[in-house]
């Protein structure tokens, strides 16, 4: 500002520097035919992947397509809701619009006879306790809805920790 | 006939921080192109066409801001494009920018990125509520942690090289005026005893949110050979891949390898530890050293980690990483894939001041963003290319 000569009414004035201009979103989204197919699963307590018939592998949450071949998927596959904490962390964070209470540990659970897997909160154990590898459980909400929400949480079985390829197709 | 030779023949950076409260976004951007003009001794008038990157609209609000901003970086009557691929897209920019020239389009090309984090909801942003799921993942650190936990345990790695990054690289940017965070004094203690924000990654082995911009002035081979001490482009490359897929490498991603092939292919690189003289690459969290390392072949696969023990990568190794101090030191998102980039040529033009590698001829500068599904690198060299 210097150099700038101002009114005399507003020389003594604090500048303003910024302001607040906070914004607000709301959508209408489509979840699409696969996505749909595998909510109302989850609203039956249900995990639905789809087989790709090219690659043979099962994806989850389907989309529609296999992602590496590119062709769509027919073969629906129901899968346990069982499976195998392949990789996690745990979140000290707390972000706007977050009710989570902290720390929570968010894992990638691959369920038994997917090829991907669920990003999903483990409790009912101490969160220094939970390793890659360990084995888990679906704790479904005593309502499901068509909403992934609706696995409240994953929790051990106390099976042997198995073997998993870390990081690759979580 | 081939591709037309590029250079860069000027480099503008703002000195980033946690708030540039002294500049609106199009006084922030404007610092860093006027300092990349002055460098290449050009006026606007010079410039033919604009090519403006920066990170998703949604992190300032500001949606198309290269409308807005038409004036401030001189694209007024001259094309101007916005590239967008998430944090790689400060690298895309300076990529799209050459290849205007490598096709003979345009002769001289202005490239600039910036973010104002200190105006935007970076965190608000990028943990967006993901329709019939539970909001989970906390920001680009709760994605990137359970990958770096992936890594640690596939290459038996000990916990504390995610340390010695942080450390190295923080203590380069010391020596860089640019760099936002200037932490005298900082220790490994001081770095190991900082807070767990997403267990295994660190306060102090994650970067900053800062304000910044970086601008590069490229040229055809004529503007190369009349500008004093240029970097040469001796090869550039772009791949991506999807977020989610069977058997998707999310340690090691495909996307990075192939890009990293193709750029060395060009360059004729064969072995980069043993060819590349410098390299600036995208680390926002530390552990991504030791993966990159491993990703862009200085390593073999599950070896990343040794290279850092060893000292490899610190300013006295034989393959320095991030003497600038890197994005752990300062991360104005959209423009940290082009300081990267524009980093590397400071290198090979030995203009990089007290974080200059002594004899750097070739450089690799590096971006990468998104879930570790855009890759951006190139290759840039004190010498022109003669292929």
């Amino acid at each position: 500002m210097s150099g700038l000569v101002l009114p005399e009414r507003l020389r003594d004035l604090e500048p303003v520097r910024s302001i607040r201009t906070p914004a607000r979103l709301e959508y209408t989204y489509t979840a699409g035919q696969a996505t749909s197919r595998f909510l109302r699963g989850i609203a039956q307590r249900k995990i639905l992947g789809e087989r790709c018939h090219v690659c043979g592998k099962v994806i989850l949450p389907p989309r529609g397509a296999c992602p590496v071949d590119g062709v769509p998927t027919h073969e629906q596959v129901e899968l346990p809701d069982r499976g195998t904490i392949t990789t996690f962390c745990v979140v000290n964070v707390k972000f706007s619009g977050s009710a989570m209470e902290l720390p929570y540990v968010c894992a990638t659970v691959v369920p038994d006879g997917s090829d991907m897997g669920l990003f999903g909160m483990v409790q009912e154990i101490p969160f220094d306790r939970i390793r890659i590898g360990m084995r888990v459980e679906a704790v479904w909400d005593d309502e499901p809805r068509p909403d992934l929400a609706s696995i409240k949480w994953w929790r051990p079985t106390g099976e042997p920790d198995v073997q998993v390829d870390e990081g690759r197709g979580a | 006939m081939g591709k037309e030779r590029v250079a860069v023949v000027g480099i503008g950076q703002t000195k980033h921080q946690a708030t540039r409260g002294d500049v609106s976004i199009a006084g922030l951007v404007r610092e860093a192109v006027v300092e990349a003009l002055e460098d290449a001794q050009m006026t606007w008038a010079d410039i033919d066409a604009v090519v403006l990157g920066k990170a998703p609209d949604f992190f300032e609000g500001v949606m198309m801001p290269e409308l807005y901003l038409a004036e401030a970086i001189g694209a007024v009557g001259k094309p101007l494009l916005r590239v967008h691929t998430a944090g790689s897209v400060g690298g895309s920019t300076a990529l799209v920018a050459a290849s205007l020239i490598q096709a003979r389009i345009h002769r001289r090309v202005l490239a600039v990125a910036f973010e104002k984090q200190s105006e935007s909801e970076a965190m608000w942003a990028l943990t967006l509520p993901i329709p019939f799921s539970p909001p989970l993942v906390a920001g680009a650190g709760g994605y990137f942690a359970p990958h770096v936990r992936a890594y640690m345990r596939r290459s038996g790695a000990p916990d504390h090289i995610g340390i010695l990054v942080a450390l190295k690289d923080r203590t380069n940017a010391l020596k860089n005026p640019k760099a936002h965070l200037h932490e005298e004094g900082i220790t490994f203690e001081s770095v190991r005893d900082s807070i767990m924000l997403w267990d295994p990654i660190r306060y102090s082995e994650t970067c900053p949110s800062s304000d910044g911009a970086c601008a590069v002035v490229l040229t055809d081979e004529a503007g190369g050979d009349a500008a004093d001490s240029p970097a040469w482009v001796l090869g550039g490359a772009m791949r991506s891949e999807p977020t989610m897929a069977p058997g998707r490498d999310e340690v090691n991603p495909r996307a990075g390898r192939e890009c990293a092939a193709d750029v060395y292919r060009q360059a004729g690189i064969t072995d980069p530890r043993r060819d590349i003289d410098v390299a600036e690459v995208y680390v926002p969290f530390s552990w991504y050293e030791p993966m990159w390392l491993e990703n862009l072949g200085f390593a073999e696969e599950g070896a990343g980690w040794k290279l850092v023990e060893e000292g490899a990568t610190a300013m006295d190794g034989d393959i320095p990483w991030n003497p600038s101090g890197g994005v752990l030191s300062s991360n104005p998102i959209g423009a940290s894939g082009l300081i990267r980039f524009a980093e590397a040529a400071l290198q090979v033009r030995g203009r990089a001041g007290e974080h200059q590698i002594d004899g750097a001829r070739v450089a690799l500068g590096h971006a990468y963003g998104g879930g570790s599904q855009f890759f951006a690198m190139w290759v840039v060299g004190a010498d022109k290319p003669t292929s």
